[in-house]
């Protein structure tokens, strides 16, 4: 009889995961034969450095992130596709100038949004 | 089951090793201590020097500190403990997991020390929590809390798994929770636990 290639690899994934389980469960028995667990309230309240924990952590933050996001596509990135595009710009098809209009054009709109929001002006 | 402790001698010089479950289990864990990263004062920069090379608690496998009080055994009270400190002190030591241990290092932590007389400060942390090794000393040199260390892991080695001096954490019926004071109008509310430290009657 042959045994399978994978034999021994499953002889080693059994070990390693009974070298993993084994310390895991033997802590467990020494705790329900000598260690009694012994909850309370202060020790199962949320850790907050010692202090009391107030509100609720599932509050909203505003990722104002997203407009320097925003302002960085249409100025910076944008750049670069506007480049090589004006270098070869009466090359160009119609396609080529409609899909880089339709790129143009999406940036844009995130232009009026910040503009809309403010972003622009300088405080 | 004990081991005779000439027959243990004998049997090691022939290269045999006998111990007991006990043993085994004491010397884990006083050889894993890990402590709770916190400093209250000056005393936590003779802690912070312990840690270090030149002091190395690392030879006493101590020298993982850890952020959280879930994953430490030891806490270092080091240094003055003021009263809008203590609350936070005794809530990190009851979120601590068992087994615990608390080292009180310096004259603050134990008494007030030099600021005793102040109206803000914490007459000793052992008024709260239960203190197993105090350190006197106006900081502590690193070999003194290195000393506290050694002392903690021998009366880790003195413990017994089952009987009646078992430590708090394998008994079932010990003290699990230990009150957080509040802040009170003159001084925090309740000035001391009472199951821990007794209050001393003064003879006038």
């Amino acid at each position: 009889m042959t045994l399978s290639p994978y034999f021994s690899l499953t002889v080693l994934f059994v070990a390693a995961l009974a070298f993993g389980l084994t310390p895991l469960g033997l802590a467990w028995l020494w705790g329900r034969a000598f260690s009694p667990a012994k909850p309370n309230a202060t020790k199962n309240a949320i850790y907050e450095c010692g202090l009391e924990s107030r509100g609720d952590a599932w509050m909203q933050f505003r990722p104002a992130y997203y407009l320097y996001a925003i302002i960085f596509l249409i100025f910076d990135v944008e750049a670069v596709f506007l480049l090589p595009f004006a270098v070869v710009f009466t090359g160009l098809g119609y396609a080529a100038c409609l899909s880089m209009l339709v790129f143009v054009l999406l940036l844009v709109e995130g232009l009026a949004w910040a503009w809309a929001k403010g972003v622009l002006t300088w405080e | 089951m004990a081991v005779d402790e000439k027959l243990k001698i004998e049997l090691g010089k022939q290269g045999v090793f006998v111990t007991t479950l006990q043993e085994l289990y004491n010397w884990g864990r006083r050889s894993s201590i890990w402590p709770m990263q916190f400093g209250l004062a000056c005393c936590a920069i003779e802690m912070i020097a312990t840690t270090m090379a030149r002091y190395d608690m690392a030879r006493f496998g101590a020298e993982v500190f850890r952020p959280s009080p879930r994953q430490a055994d030891l806490m270092i009270v080091s240094g003055t403990v003021t009263k809008k400190m203590a609350p936070q002190v005794v809530r990190l030591y009851n979120q601590m997991a068992e087994p615990k241990y608390v080292i009180a290092m310096g004259a603050c932590a134990i008494s007030g020390g030099p600021f005793k007389q102040g109206y803000n400060v914490l007459k000793g942390i052992d008024r709260y929590i239960p203190v197993d090794v105090h350190i006197p000393g106006c900081p502590p040199r690193p070999e003194a809390l290195l000393h506290a260390f050694i002392t903690l892991q021998k009366k880790i080695d003195e413990q017994h798994l089952t009987g009646e001096e078992r430590p708090p954490h394998l008994d079932g019926g010990a003290q699990g929770e230990f009150p957080v004071p509040e802040y009170g109008e003159h001084d925090l509310e309740p000035p001391s636990n009472p199951g821990v430290w007794p209050v001393p009657i003064t003879i006038r």
